[in-house]
């Protein structure tokens, strides 16, 4: 098997007080779906938001394709990164959030083209091309020139996927991506995902409470539980023969 | 009753120059400072945070009439500047006093512009120039507008103080030719009222124009 | 820099001067604002009546005075209200002080508790009429005790508004700080430090005030859950 494309060695996290994750040890391998699963508060987002940068870690390392993601080398010690650093190794990672966060003074087009044009210094015609093929793809070609406010939470949601997806990410991140929907929005988007899992080569990590479509799709599945992983493995091994018995009561409640 | 309008209009009307170029160039000042002040309060250095605040709470703290004489008398003496750039006075008094209030506004809608915008253009890999340019930026000067529009009406109230250190606007020929002839006083100062309302008219229209552009495109 | 024309003697001199006026300057505040807190009930129920034309006639009459500089107000009741056909009477600077700067800023207040009226839940006035309670009732037991509380941040930003706008009322002869700092300057010559001292007494009043008012605000916006009233940097407020 390949090398890993992210690997979190032993990572720490506390807000104040509060250990939130307590030592994760953890392998990504490029294309592979991770689930990441478990009681709220047990800190599933802080994972995917730390390795977007959008969090630090207290302590402890995250490997990002064979790189530091926030230590760099200076003149032989390893310091905290600075931005360019952070920068250059996050290229490769793209999220979706739980609120969508669209850029709600630009239209689903230009939400899609702005980060390849700017951050990417590709050409605008290239772009749009394949911007419009995204929206397409993900259902809202029609849509180009409206704007966020105009659309559905599953219509912003699925922007925000092609949005992230425009920019060709190897690693993509979904924090709870259908949380903040109507029931009846949910399967518009989880269809897109289940479509990008299944034709696109790229690692994903899901963190949700959709348990069965997270089980149906993800190669690895992680149980996160008071600040540490307390179970790993393929969606069988997990939960058909986990003898954990917090994972069986989490899995009672979230399965009728 | 309209001779007299038309005897004493023409008269105020030879204010309007300076009234017009003095509210156009504290205006500009002031949007000038308040952009500088507002981020420079948002910069990660203390001693420029601590100093942009320090200017935003005296200015903010004393009133405009204050400061105006303040200039007048402290201006010549300090830097040998002449009378004659009484003009630069009221600019820069009326200029620096609303720039230090609508700093607190640039600084207030640059915070308040959703903390998930920022995170998604960092997912995007933006850098924090990239960020400010292209995301927070943008959203946070459609909120800034009405208020923009709100000051912009009070520099204009506040450029009628020019005529205390001798700037011939619309208040000042008004004032002169109150004390040429008293019984004409109701009808000169409610000409003058009416000069001032007129020229509020269009910044009133954009403040609302304002506010509806500011109700829509922003992030909740 | 030369600061040789800065002198601590005449600072010091100017003092005692300078604060003779600090009794009208806070007085007349307090009347001003007191006036104005009256006055805008009065425009408040004007907006109120129900008649399109009048309710227009109401609003531009306030935006009126709202965009037009109250110094030319204060000019207007002391120079022109005397010569009003029929008036007859004068008005001393003081009196006019308190009417043009309690009008003006009159205007502002009726807004406020206007935007307070407005935030009182639609349910409340339904569950006033289903409780069959008199026009007076509904308004003394149910509406305002809702819409003024979260009103207050605003109107005590106002206060310091207010304080601020008072120096101008020296113009036509109200004797407060400023013009004892511009006496003072115009006996002596000397400019400079009578008129610190009234930026200073300024600042050393309106600084704490609105501190103290931000404090209040953040109270009141965690007992009055509500978003739609307290939009606190609202027209020209302070903080």
């Amino acid at each position: 098997m390949s090398e890993p494309i992210v690997k979190f060695q032993d990572v720490h996290k506390s807000f104040g007080d509060i250990n939130v994750l307590k030592g994760i040890n953890l392998d990504i391998n490029p294309a592979e779906k991770v689930a990441v699963i478990g009681p709220s508060g047990s800190g599933k987002t802080t994972i995917i938001r730390m390795l977007m940068t959008l969090e630090e870690p207290t302590s402890g390392d995250i490997i990002v394709n064979g790189t530091n993601l926030w230590k760099m080398e200076k003149k032989g010690d390893m310091v905290r990164a600075n931005e360019k650093h952070l920068r250059q190794v996050r290229g490769d990672i793209g999220m979706v959030f739980q609120h969508f966060n669209l850029f709600p003074h630009m239209t689903i087009l230009e939400n899609c083209m702005t980060a390849p044009i700017h951050v990417k210094k590709e050409t605008k015609e290239e772009v749009r091309e394949r911007s419009i093929q995204m929206l397409d793809r993900v259902g809202l070609g029609d849509k180009l020139n409206n704007y966020p406010s105009q659309l559905s939470g599953g219509q912003k949601q699925r922007v925000a996927m092609a949005r992230a997806l425009v920019m060709r990410p190897k690693i993509m991140l979904f924090d709870e991506v259908t949380s903040a929907l109507d029931p009846e929005l949910v399967g518009e988007v989880l269809e897109v995902i289940r479509d990008i899992a299944k034709h696109d080569d790229m690692a994903m990590v899901l963190v949700t409470h959709e348990m069965d479509f997270a089980l149906d799709i993800a190669d690895k599945v992680l149980f996160l539980d008071e600040g540490v992983i307390a179970e790993q493995g393929t969606a069988s091994q997990v939960i058909e023969h986990s003898t954990n018995e917090r994972l069986q009561g989490f899995l009672h409640r979230f399965r009728k | 009753m309209i001779n007299a309008i038309i005897d004493i209009a023409p008269q105020l009307a030879r204010g309007l120059s300076i009234t017009i170029s003095v509210l156009l160039a504290s205006a500009i000042f002031a949007y000038l400072m308040a952009f500088i002040a507002g981020l420079c309060r948002l910069s990660q250095n203390t001693i420029i945070r601590k100093f942009t605040g320090l200017y935003v709470e005296v200015f903010r703290g004393t009133s405009l009439i204050v400061q105006l004489f303040w200039l007048y008398y402290a201006v010549p003496m300090l830097f040998g500047i002449q009378l004659g750039s009484n003009w630069w006075i009221g600019v820069i008094a009326i200029g620096l006093n609303y720039g230090a209030y609508l700093s607190e506004v640039v600084r207030g809608s640059i915070l308040s512009v959703a903390q998930g915008q920022t995170e998604a253009a960092t997912a995007l890999n933006m850098s924090s120039f990239q960020r400010m340019r292209l995301i927070i930026f943008p959203q946070a000067v459609r909120m800034m507008l009405p208020e923009f529009g709100n000051y912009t009406i009070q520099i204009l109230k506040g450029t009628s103080l020019v005529s205390l250190i001798g700037m011939t606007d619309i208040l000042y020929y008004g004032d002169i030719m109150r004390s040429s002839n008293l019984s004409q006083a109701p009808l000169v100062y409610l000409l003058v009222l009416v000069f001032y309302f007129i020229l509020a008219l269009p910044l009133i229209w954009l403040t609302r124009k304002g506010e509806s552009i500011s109700r829509k495109g922003v992030a909740s | 820099m030369n600061f040789t024309y800065w002198s601590w003697d005449t600072f010091f001199d100017a003092l005692p001067f300078v604060l003779q006026g600090l009794g009208i300057t806070v007085g007349l505040t307090i009347t001003c604002y007191l006036f104005a807190l009256i006055f805008g009930f009065v425009w408040t129920f004007l907006r109120r009546v129900p008649n399109k034309l009048f309710n227009w006639v109401v609003t531009w009459t306030m935006e009126f005075i709202r965009s037009t500089p109250p110094l030319v107000q204060l000019f207007f009741i002391y120079y022109a209200w005397p010569m009003i056909p029929g008036v007859g009477f004068t008005l001393n600077p003081f009196a006019s002080a308190v009417l043009g700067l309690g009008i003006h800023f009159s205007t502002y207040v009726g807004e406020i508790y206007r935007s307070g009226i407005e935030s009182v839940d639609k349910g409340q006035w339904e569950a006033s009429r289903a409780l069959n309670f008199t026009t007076v009732d509904k308004w003394k037991k149910i509406i305002l005790p809702q819409a003024i509380p979260p009103t207050i941040p605003m109107l005590g930003n106002y206060f310091i508004i207010m304080f601020k706008e008072v120096p101008l009322a020296s113009i036509i002869g109200v004797a407060g700080i400023m013009l004892m700092a511009n006496t003072y300057g115009a006996q002596n010559w000397a400019y400079l430090e009578p008129l610190t001292i009234v930026g200073i007494i300024f600042l050393a009043l309106s600084y704490p005030s609105a501190v103290l008012i931000k404090k209040l605000e953040v109270k009141m916006n965690t007992r009055f859950d509500k978003n739609a009233v307290v939009k606190s940097n609202q027209k020209g407020a302070v903080m």
